[in-house]
């Protein structure tokens, strides 16, 4: 009863949760503002919570490993995030773009999933789906006013935050050969339908805040494809390596 | 043996561990609670929000309730089946909030929408001259706030 491609599924978007939660936790002290701070660290440690329940549904349902082993234990090539949430934080427009682009996707996901016929996840889709509008009405917020209320250099950087996100994007959407199983069995309508919503959601914002949205079509997708299939960055190693070094020490330690 | 009811009533002296002003009961996190013919109570919770680190306490605090009220053996379980939101906080729940000084979230109908935030009324001159801050606080629930009328920062307890 589909239960490769479910699992397949929910590991990618508890990669996706996992990965960027790391990333934007890495905010934490470090904000522009101490409401960014504690804005970004919020996130971080809501999509914590996002992954650990996915992970939860893995394992109740399918006998897949505990959420903590799920995290701590696997080399990249097990992971299946997209290569976006990979990235180092780089400057705050890069992050907050980053941020705006991943939560419009998350929210136009778990919209889908709410109905899935799989049950267990769509009844965490309504949960999630409280906390991502929390989310992305804060990085709305900001991309709107540093892109449309902000200066000429605010403008500018976010401007290049979307040139250098926006391709990054694309790779959420890496088609999945379990697409058609899952679109059938209507767990998930599939990544090319997503990939048409989200833009529909964004282009709104992106205009509003007075910028460009690079054109899809001059894009070469496949360049930021692979991290479905277990390919990425050279930037998702070390970040392991440093998420995991405690449970690789000791993984009865508490913290 | 206690009832239903009477678990119920006991489980109203379990508070927030955050928020010790607010009830379990009153916070809407517990959604289910029935005796099978064993008699072993079966408590059903659902998390404020997914992430939020002190439900496994709070489930600990109603293992313990029960074990007090005579039962030493108990179901207690989180689900997602009857997933929270903050219309399940009762009338004396939103009293409660704002008795610690968090502004209370207004009750809906059907999409919320966020901008309500913008003027969230304050929690100590009942002011609706306010601003958001964040939409994120010191916890997940919380979200920061000022208030242009008696010049006071206040937190709010988010509308979800």
């Amino acid at each position: 009863m589909n239960e490769a491609a479910i699992n397949n599924l929910i590991t990618q978007f508890a990669d996706d949760a996992l990965i960027i939660a790391h990333r934007n936790s890495e905010w934490t002290g470090l904000g522009p503002l101490l409401e960014e701070d504690i804005a970004f660290s919020s996130i971080a440690q809501d999509k914590l919570g996002h992954a650990q329940a996915l992970y939860n549904i893995l394992h109740t349902n399918f006998g897949g490993p505990s959420p903590d082993a799920g995290a701590f234990t696997r080399d990249e090539s097990q992971f299946r995030c997209c290569h976006l949430v990979e990235l180092p934080i780089g400057d705050y427009a890069f992050s907050l773009m980053r941020h705006f682009l991943y939560d419009a996707a998350e929210w136009v996901r778990y919209e889908a999933l709410e109905s899935s016929t799989f049950v267990p996840l769509a009844q965490l889709a309504r949960k999630i789906k409280g906390e991502i509008k929390y989310h992305l009405f804060h990085a709305k917020t900001w991309v709107v006013q540093l892109g449309a209320q902000g200066n000429e250099e605010s403008h500018a950087r976010m401007q290049s935050a979307l040139n250098e996100t926006f391709a990054l994007a694309l790779g959420m959407f890496e088609p999945s050969e379990f697409d058609g199983e899952l679109a059938a069995a209507g767990i998930y309508p599939g990544e090319q339908q997503v990939q048409q919503r989200w833009l529909e959601l964004i282009a709104p914002v992106i205009e509003q805040a007075t910028l460009q949205l690079p054109s899809v079509e001059e894009i070469d997708r496949s360049a930021s494809y692979g991290g479905r299939k277990g390919y990425h960055t050279e930037h998702l190693q070390p970040m392991l390596n440093e998420m995991t070094e405690v449970y690789r020490i000791d993984p009865t330690a508490e913290w | 043996m206690p009832t239903v009811n009477e678990i119920w009533e006991a489980l109203k002296s379990v508070k927030d561990p955050e928020i010790p002003t607010i009830s379990l009961v009153d916070l809407g996190v517990i959604t289910a609670v029935s005796l099978d013919d064993a008699g072993i109570p079966h408590v059903r919770m659902t998390p404020t929000f997914v992430g939020c680190p002190a439900m496994d306490f709070m489930q600990q605090q109603v293992r313990e309730r029960l074990a007090q009220l005579g039962f030493p053996h108990s179901d207690v379980q989180m689900t997602f089946e009857d997933e929270w939101n903050t219309n399940k906080i009762t009338e004396e729940g939103l009293r409660a909030l704002n008795q610690h000084g968090l502004a209370p979230p207004p009750r809906y109908e059907g999409v919320l929408e966020l901008e309500v935030l913008n003027n969230t009324p304050c929690p100590y001159c009942k002011s609706h001259n306010t601003t958001l801050h964040s939409p994120f606080g010191p916890t997940l629930c919380r979200s920061l706030h000022y208030c242009n009328n008696c010049r006071q920062a206040f937190e709010g307890f988010k509308p979800v």
